[in-house]
């Protein structure tokens, strides 16, 4: 469904990603997992168009979106979560998803679509004339992923859905991304809690300085001497 | 109740020359209000999608200029001999060709400077005004430099053959900035409770996450700035043809300081808050002036403003709003309060 080939990503003169090439298959989930600066947001930030390739190729279903805009890289499908400040903090909950939406024009559609995802997250639904900036952590990412539930995406792409949230919302998050995983959309996550994403994931990428140093089915990496020892403490 | 409160205050404008006969406070009223739609017109940059112009008053002075312009007429020499001589054109061309140049001088400096976020927008801006009004300074052949531009006709509406009616009183001046306050009202809520107003308070609370929706961010800021200059410029055109003189000083630094506190301290990212600051600020001197020496005055101007930061940081129409509920969300108690406090 999406594939990378000899993928570079630059800040300025430094090199983040060196030329990577992965490929994710209809309906899996891939993880991408490996250290702090590895490269990982980079990577997903160049799929999605926020940050533009410097070379190498992008091929959504057949058709070369690397040089497109995140306007129409979105347009065709890809959703990006990025990590760390998740949500629009002075919108309400219905307006965040709202925005999720902002490139569909059939508004029939997107009140139902936001009406499902208000049943699939209750939390939200009780919340959902509150600003966002007053939601917890859990319900802010929670509502993240309702918005990019809202663009109708084929490719979902998680940046740290884990990070910052209290051990039992991780738990949820987690089971929410399977859920949707269930229903049909592909996903790629990026994730530092390596053993959960392999536990969970069909296909790993391990990368370590810009490079994929190693890649495998999740439970063949869990078993990995090297993971083993750089990443889930021997 | 919020929703009637524009066509109370509205109303209550209304009737304004109707009681008060007093010439210098009406003046006061009507260079307030073309201050009020410049502030607005600030406003749409500075509180809905964040960027700050510092060189606000150039669109404001290049629709000054462009309007007296165009109504006087103007013969100039460029490079080579070759000549433009500009026939006198009716006034309300000039207003509306202010709004269309000053809309496209913001349209360049949009471009030009929104390929880069926050400081870089806001030098490109000071310069852009500093430039300006040094062109107004120099080209003496077509501004009169520091001469000024004099015997600039009052505004006046209609077509050839049915009437003019000119706006020479001090009455008429009230009703048509009233007139220009109240569209420029529409215009700008018009605009950000649409789609666009949405895309740009995205951008402005997240950049990173509006563009991960899809939001093209560069084109909304240049569409906010263009609108923005487009009101500034029509400000200015009310400006010069109210005072009948303008000279380069309309590019001063201090005008763009007073719409700035004028929207800051009304409430910036509100609709009322230019027009409730600039009535506030616009007033002061006015009634300082009739019992404190001149510079106690600016002393009170300035103890005023500092209180207004210190007490209500967030402005003085979202603190109404919260004290008396009306910004509230019906049965969601504290929404408004939260939004408030978040906003910070």
């Amino acid at each position: 469904m999406l594939e990378i080939s000899d993928l570079v990503c630059c800040y300025g003169k430094v090199e983040a990603i060196k030329g990577i090439s992965l490929s994710i298959k209809q309906g899996q989930l891939v993880a991408l997992i490996g250290a702090n600066g590895a490269g990982k947001s980079t990577t997903l930030r160049s799929i999605s168009g926020i940050l533009p390739a410097s070379s190498g190729r992008v091929v959504l279903e057949g058709q070369d979106i690397t040089r497109c805009s995140a306007r129409e890289i979105l347009a065709r499908g890809i959703a990006h979560c990025p990590e760390g400040r998740r949500v629009f903090p002075d919108m309400t909950v219905e307006e965040n998803l709202d925005m999720g939406a902002y490139l569909r024009r059939d508004s029939a559609e997107v009140a139902e679509d936001r009406d499902r995802v208000l049943t699939q997250f209750p939390r939200l639904a009780e919340r959902r004339s509150q600003v966002a900036g007053t939601l917890s952590g859990g319900e802010q990412q929670m509502l993240a992923i309702g918005r990019a539930i809202m663009s109708k995406p084929k490719l979902m792409m998680f940046d740290e859905p884990s990070l910052g949230l209290a051990p039992n919302i991780v738990e949820q998050v987690f089971e929410i991304i399977d859920g949707i995983r269930k229903s049909g959309t592909t996903i790629l996550m990026v994730e530092q809690n390596a053993y959960a994403a392999l536990d969970m994931c069909d296909y790993a990428y391990l990368m370590e300085a810009g490079s994929i140093v190693l890649s495998g089915r999740g439970s063949e990496l869990i078993d990995d001497k090297h993971i083993r020892e750089a990443y889930l403490g021997g | 109740m919020k929703r009637f409160l524009p066509w109370i205050a509205l109303l209550a404008l209304t009737s304004v020359p109707m009681w008060l006969k007093d010439p210098y406070l009406l003046n006061a009223f009507v260079t307030t209000g073309i201050f009020i739609v410049a502030a607005m017109s600030l406003n749409l940059l500075l509180g809905y999608t964040g960027q700050l112009s510092l060189g606000h008053v150039a669109f404001f002075g290049i629709g000054a200029y462009t309007s007296a312009l165009v109504s006087l007429g103007f013969d100039v020499e460029l490079v080579g001999g070759f000549r433009v001589i500009h026939e006198p054109w009716p006034v309300w061309l000039g207003f509306i060709m202010a709004i269309l140049v000053s809309g496209l001088c913001g349209y360049i400096v949009g471009k030009l400077s929104f390929r880069v976020r926050g400081a870089y927008f806001v030098i490109v801006t000071i310069s852009f005004a500093e430039v300006v009004r040094l062109v107004a300074l120099n080209w003496v052949e077509l501004t009169q430099g520091p001469l000024a531009l004099t015997s600039i006709p009052p505004m006046a509406l209609g077509l050839p053959g049915l009437g003019y009616f000119e706006f020479f009183s001090k009455q008429s001046n009230f009703y048509l900035v009233l007139g220009v306050v109240a569209l420029s009202y529409v215009i700008i809520s018009r605009l950000v409770n649409s789609r666009i107003g949405r895309a740009m308070v995205a951008l402005k609370e997240n950049e990173s996450l509006a563009v991960s929706v899809g939001i093209d961010v560069t084109r909304y800021l240049v569409l906010a700035a263009v609108v923005s200059a487009g009101i500034a410029g029509a400000a200015g055109s009310l400006y010069a043809h109210y005072l009948k003189i303008i000279d380069p000083d309309v590019f001063l630094f201090l005008y763009t300081v007073t719409m700035v506190i004028m929207v800051i301290s009304g409430g910036k990212g509100t609709l009322a808050g230019p027009i409730v600051g600039g009535l506030i600020f616009g007033f002061i001197p006015v009634v300082a002036r009739s019992f404190a020496a001149p510079e106690i005055q600016w002393i009170l101007y300035g103890l005023f403003m500092i209180l207004i930061v210190f007490v209500l940081p967030q402005g003085i129409v979202p603190a109404i709003e919260k004290w008396f509920g009306v910004g509230e969300e019906p049965g969601v108690p504290g929404a408004a309060a939260a939004k408030i406090q978040d906003a910070r």
